[in-house]
């Protein structure tokens, strides 16, 4: 992947989570108020496919953009360039990225 | 001796190592920190090595870091920077030392080449000489933009301020891309997508963090940050199949 396409990778998923953290953050305080037990959020979450759309968009851009993130702090802190550590940051964005999905299909399936 | 005078630390060495070295010189009304160098050479110390040709900020050999900071020597007066009588000179960062105050240039114009900071005419790709003259308005945006970063120098002061060069040695740096987007502005130009190309990915225009010093410390109030960002503009419609 060429430098513009990372580039327009991170600006657009920092887009992306610009609104998505602030839409995460209200609904943790709103659906926190007056207690939170495991069975409220089962029962708003169960099926719910428009929540896991939600999810599922914020964590691949949180897993591209922290890896794209880390990737240039790494070649300027560490030396670590060229295309060995490429594949590592794709697979810390793509895992990281599916471990997120995982837990909100896990939320929208049980 | 009543007379006033400077404590000035210069770094003296080479390529392989260094330090630095006191001299006291006489306090001058309107001393450049260049005159001070001057007067450590002609008076004291006749093999210490700097580098400077017009004395009056249009040639841009003679900057140095003073007091911490990259400047023109010839344009700073000592009374701005060193208002206790201290002077602490080194060599420019971000650039090999050839000796004492005098660093190599070579990697800084290797960049710009680099970067194809060369003009390449649109209308004669052999070389000949158009026939006619080619009409640029002065008010047209392209000419604008190319005129706000036409008149560097080459001092290589935006170059040793920048963060980025020091820690990723191949990064083309603020002055080169600078002259990319002067010339990537320039209508005449024809050799604009291969520059595009040439100034893209991690050692071009998107490693700049737009921390901005260049811009802060270029003694000719080029903004070379919002350059790079022309160049990040102009890549990313070029991505999008503009």
């Amino acid at each position: 992947m060429s430098g513009p396409q990372l580039w327009m990778l991170q600006r657009g998923s920092a887009m992306l989570l610009a609104l998505g953290v602030a839409v995460h953050l209200v609904t943790i305080m709103v659906a926190v108020r007056g207690g939170l037990s495991a069975a409220e959020i089962l029962a708003r979450t169960r099926g719910n496919a428009a929540w896991l759309a939600f999810y599922a968009a914020f964590a691949l851009a949180a897993g591209l953009h922290g890896a794209i993130g880390l990737r240039a702090i790494a070649a300027e802190w560490l030396g670590w360039r060229g295309r060995g550590f490429d594949l590592a940051w794709m697979a810390v964005a793509v895992l990281t990225a599916a471990l997120g999905i995982r837990a909100a299909y896990g939320l929208y399936s049980a | 001796m009543s007379e006033k005078t400077l404590e000035v630390s210069v770094w003296r060495g080479d390529a392989t190592g260094g330090a630095f070295a006191r001299y006291r010189v006489p306090t001058q009304a309107n001393q450049s920190v260049l005159d001070v160098v001057t007067h450590i050479q002609r008076e004291i110390e006749p093999d210490l090595a700097y580098r400077f040709s017009c004395r009056v900020g249009m040639c841009g050999s003679c900057a140095m870091e003073v007091n911490g900071r990259a400047r023109w020597t010839c344009r700073t007066h000592v009374s701005r920077v060193a208002a206790d009588g201290v002077l602490e000179l080194r060599p420019l960062a971000n650039l090999p030392v050839i000796r004492d105050l005098a660093t190599d240039m070579a990697p800084f114009f290797d960049k710009w080449a680099r970067a194809r900071g060369s003009f390449q005419p649109k209308d004669s790709l052999t070389g000949e000489v158009p026939h006619d003259f080619a009409v640029v308005p002065p008010n047209s945006q392209k000419r604008q933009a190319a005129d706000a970063g036409i008149e560097c120098i080459g001092c290589g002061v935006c170059y040793a301020s920048c963060d980025i060069v020091a820690w990723n040695p191949d990064y083309l740096g603020p002055a080169a891309l600078n002259r990319a987007w002067t010339l990537a502005n320039d209508v005449r130009d024809g050799a604009n997508k291969a520059r595009l190309a040439a100034v893209a990915g991690d050692a071009g225009c998107h490693a700049c963090h737009s921390t901005q010093s260049c811009t802060e410390r270029c003694p000719k109030q080029i903004d070379p940050s919002g350059s790079i960002a022309g160049l990040k503009r102009s890549l990313f419609w070029g991505a999008l199949g503009r």
